[in-house]
C-alpha cells in the first residue's frame, strides 16, 4: 500500500495578524491508517485539518508546503479539481453534531448529498445507499431516520448520521475533528468503536483530532503530538504511551487523571 | 407554522389578512356595482342597504371601489416587495457569501439609497420614469432592495461559517449550490417577518403616492386615490374617508400582526 496522504512542511499564516499558526509540519498516512493528532487548544490541530481539507479560507490565510492526497497536490489544483477529488476522497465529522447537519434539510437528503454531486445514480439507488449507510452506522429504523429532520435525533444519533453522510461514498480518508467531545462517555465509546469497525471494513484512513490522549489510544495505531504549531513527537501510539520522549508529551500524559489511565 | 399559530397576534393577523385577501379576491371577479359606473341621482349618499359604504360625489358605489382599490394597492405592494425581495436575495446572498470588494461596493450603494427618505426617492424615480401603476411598482421595488439585501447579507454571513456549510463544501457542493440550497432555506424564517413589514411599508407608500397623484391614475381606484378624493368631501360624506381609511388600517394591521407574531417568539 502506498502513501495516501503526504503533508510536507505545511505552514499556515493568518493574514490579519501575520501570525504563523503552523511552523512547517510533516507527516504521511498510509491507506487505511489511523492517525491521531493530539495537542492542547490552539496547538494547530484543527488548522492542520482545515488545511488538508482545503476548507481554510484562502483569502484569510497563506498556506505553503505540500498536501498531496492520492497523488494530487491540493494547494496547486483548481477549485473544481479540488471538489472532484475531495468530495469522493475525504469525509469529515465535526465536533458539534448539533451544528454539522443542516437543520432544515431532512437527514436522508443530506446523507445523499455526496452521491448527488459526484455520481450519476438514480434517486432510488441513492435512497437505497443512504439507508444502507444509516443502517451500517447502527441507527435503528434507518427508513424512518431517512425522512426525519436533525432536531428529531439525539446527539449520538446525529453524530452517527454525520458519519453515515461522510461514509456513504466510501472515502479514502475520514477526518474526525473531536468527534466525541460533545457526547457523553457511554456514547463516546460506541462511536469510537463504530469508527474503528468502519475503518477496518472499508479500509478508510482516519485522521482523528483530539485533545484526549485516551480517545486517540482507543482508536489509532499512530499518533502525532502537536504543540504550538509543531509536531513535537510522532510514532506508534503504544511506544509513545510507554516511553514518551518529548517533555511536552510527558506533561500531557501526566495530565491524564490516574483513574482513567488504564482504560 | 405550528409554533406561530400559538401566538395570539399571529392568529389575529391571519384572520384579518385572510378576510382582506378574501374580499380582494372576490372583488377581482365580482363587485356589487361597477366601481367606475356613475349615477347622477345617487351622489354622496350615506351607507344604506343598497350602498353598503354609501356613494361618492359621482354616485359611484364606495364599497365596490374600496374592494377594487384594496386589490390594486395589494397587487402593487406585493409586486414591489417581490422585486425588492428577489433582487435583495441575490445581492445580499452574493455580498454575504463572497464578501470582499463586491460586498463593499454594493453595500455602500445600499447605504446611500437608505440615506434618503424613501418617499422622496420614489418621487424622484417617478419623475424620471413617469406616472402610473407599473412605474410605482418599479420605483418601490428598487427602494426595497437595500433593506432586504442587508438582512440577507447578515444572515448569509452568519450561516457561512457553520459546520454544515463547511461539510457541504467538503462534499464538493459548488458555491451556488451551497448558497441557494444549503444556506437560503435557513434564512427564510428571519426574512418572513421583514417581508410582512416591507409589505406594510409598500401599502403605505402606494397610498401616499397615489394620494399625491403620481400613482394609480383616474378613474381606476386604489386606496390612496380614494383617500385623496374623499378629502374634498370630509364633512359632507365622512363615510367615504372613514371606510377607505379602515381598509388601509386593516390591510396594514393584519400584516403587522403577522410580522409581530413571527418575529417575537
Amino acid at each position: 500500500m502506498g502513501d495516501m496522504l503526504t503533508v510536507k512542511d505545511l505552514r499556515v499564516t493568518f493574514l490579519d495578524n501575520n501570525k504563523e499558526a503552523l511552523h512547517g509540519i510533516s507527516f504521511t498516512m498510509q491507506e487505511g491508517e489511523r492517525l491521531g493528532l493530539v495537542g492542547e487548544s490552539g496547538s494547530g490541530k484543527t488548522v492542520t485539518a482545515m488545511a488538508i481539507t482545503g476548507l481554510i479560507e484562502r483569502s484569510r490565510v497563506t498556506v505553503t508546503g505540500d498536501v498531496v492526497f492520492e497523488g494530487m497536490d491540493l494547494h496547486r489544483c483548481s477549485r473544481s479539481q479540488l471538489r472532484s477529488i475531495q468530495g469522493p476522497g475525504m469525509g469529515v465529522v465535526f465536533q458539534e453534531p448539533m451544528n454539522s447537519l443542516n437543520p432544515l434539510i431532512k437527514v436522508g437528503y443530506q446523507v445523499e448529498e455526496t452521491l448527488r454531486i459526484h455520481t450519476k445514480k438514480t434517486p432510488e439507488e441513492r435512497r437505497k445507499l443512504a439507508i444502507d449507510a444509516l443502517d451500517r452506522v447502527g441507527l435503528p429504523n434507518p427508513d424512518e431516520i431517512y425522512s426525519k429532520y436533525p432536531h428529531q435525533l439525539s446527539g449520538g444519533q446525529r453524530q452517527r448520521a454525520m458519519i453515515a453522510a461522510a461514509m456513504v461514498i466510501h472515502p479514502k480518508l475520514l477526518i474526525c475533528d473531536e468527534p466525541t467531545t460533545a457526547l457523553d462517555v457511554s456514547v463516546q465509546a460506541k462511536i469510537l468503536k463504530l469508527l474503528k469497525e468502519l475503518s477496518d471494513e472499508y479500509k478508510v484512513g482516519i485522521l482523528l483530532i483530539s485533545h484526549d490522549l485516551l480517545v486517540v489510544k482507543q482508536l489509532c495505531e499512530n499518533v502525532a503530538v502537536m504543540y504550538k504549531g509543531n509536531i513535537v513527537e510522532q510514532g506508534k501510539t503504544l511506544d509513545i504511551f510507554n516511553a514518551p520522549k518529548d517533555e511536552y508529551t510527558r506533561q500531557l500524559m501526566a495530565a491524564i487523571p490516574k483513574r482513567r489511565r488504564h482504560e | 407554522m405550528k409554533q406561530y399559530l400559538k401566538n395570539k397576534n399571529f392568529r389575529a393577523g391571519l384572520l384579518i389578512t385572510g378576510i382582506m385577501i378574501l374580499a380582494i379576491l372576490i372583488g377581482l371577479v365580482w363587485t356589487p356595482y361597477d366601481p367606475n359606473a356613475m349615477s347622477g341621482s345617487e351622489k354622496l349618499q350615506g351607507p344604506s342597504g343598497a350602498h353598503l359604504f354609501g356613494t361618492d360625489n359621482f354616485g359611484r358605489d364606495i364599497f365596490s371601489r374600496v374592494i377594487q382599490g384594496a386589490g390594486a394597492t395589494f397587487l402593487i405592494a406585493a409586486a414591489a416587495v417581490a422585486i425588492g425581495l428577489i433582487v435583495g436575495l441575490i445581492v445580499g446572498g452574493l455580498t454575504g457569501f463572497y464578501g470582499g470588494v463586491l460586498d463593499e461596493v454594493l453595500m455602500r450603494i445600499a447605504d446611500s439609497i437608505l440615506a434618503f427618505p424613501s418617499i422622496l426617492l420614489a418621487l424622484v424615480m417617478i419623475a424620471i420614469l413617469g406616472k402610473g401603476k407599473y412605474n410605482i411598482i418599479i420605483a418601490l421595488g428598487i427602494l426595497f432592495v437595500p433593506s432586504f439585501a442587508r438582512i440577507v447579507r447578515t444572515e448569509v454571513a452568519k450561516q457561512k461559517n457553520t459546520d454544515y456549510v463547511r461539510n457541504a463544501r467538503l462534499m464538493g457542493a459548488s458555491n451556488m449550490r451551497i448558497l441557494f440550497l444549503h444556506i437560503m432555506p435557513n434564512i427564510i424564517p428571519v426574512l418572513l417577518s421583514s417581508v410582512a413589514i416591507g409589505f406594510n411599508n409598500a401599502v403605505l407608500s402606494e397610498a401616499s403616492m397615489s394620494y399625491l397623484g403620481v400613482g394609480v391614475q383616474p378613474p381606476d381606484p386604489s386606496l390612496g386615490r380614494l383617500l385623496s378624493e374623499a378629502q374634498g368631501y370630509l364633512f359632507q360624506a365622512p363615510w367615504y374617508a372613514i371606510f377607505t381609511g379602515v381598509a388601509i388600517i386593516l390591510l396594514i394591521l393584519g400584516f403587522g400582526l403577522l410580522a409581530d407574531g413571527m418575529g417575537g417568539e
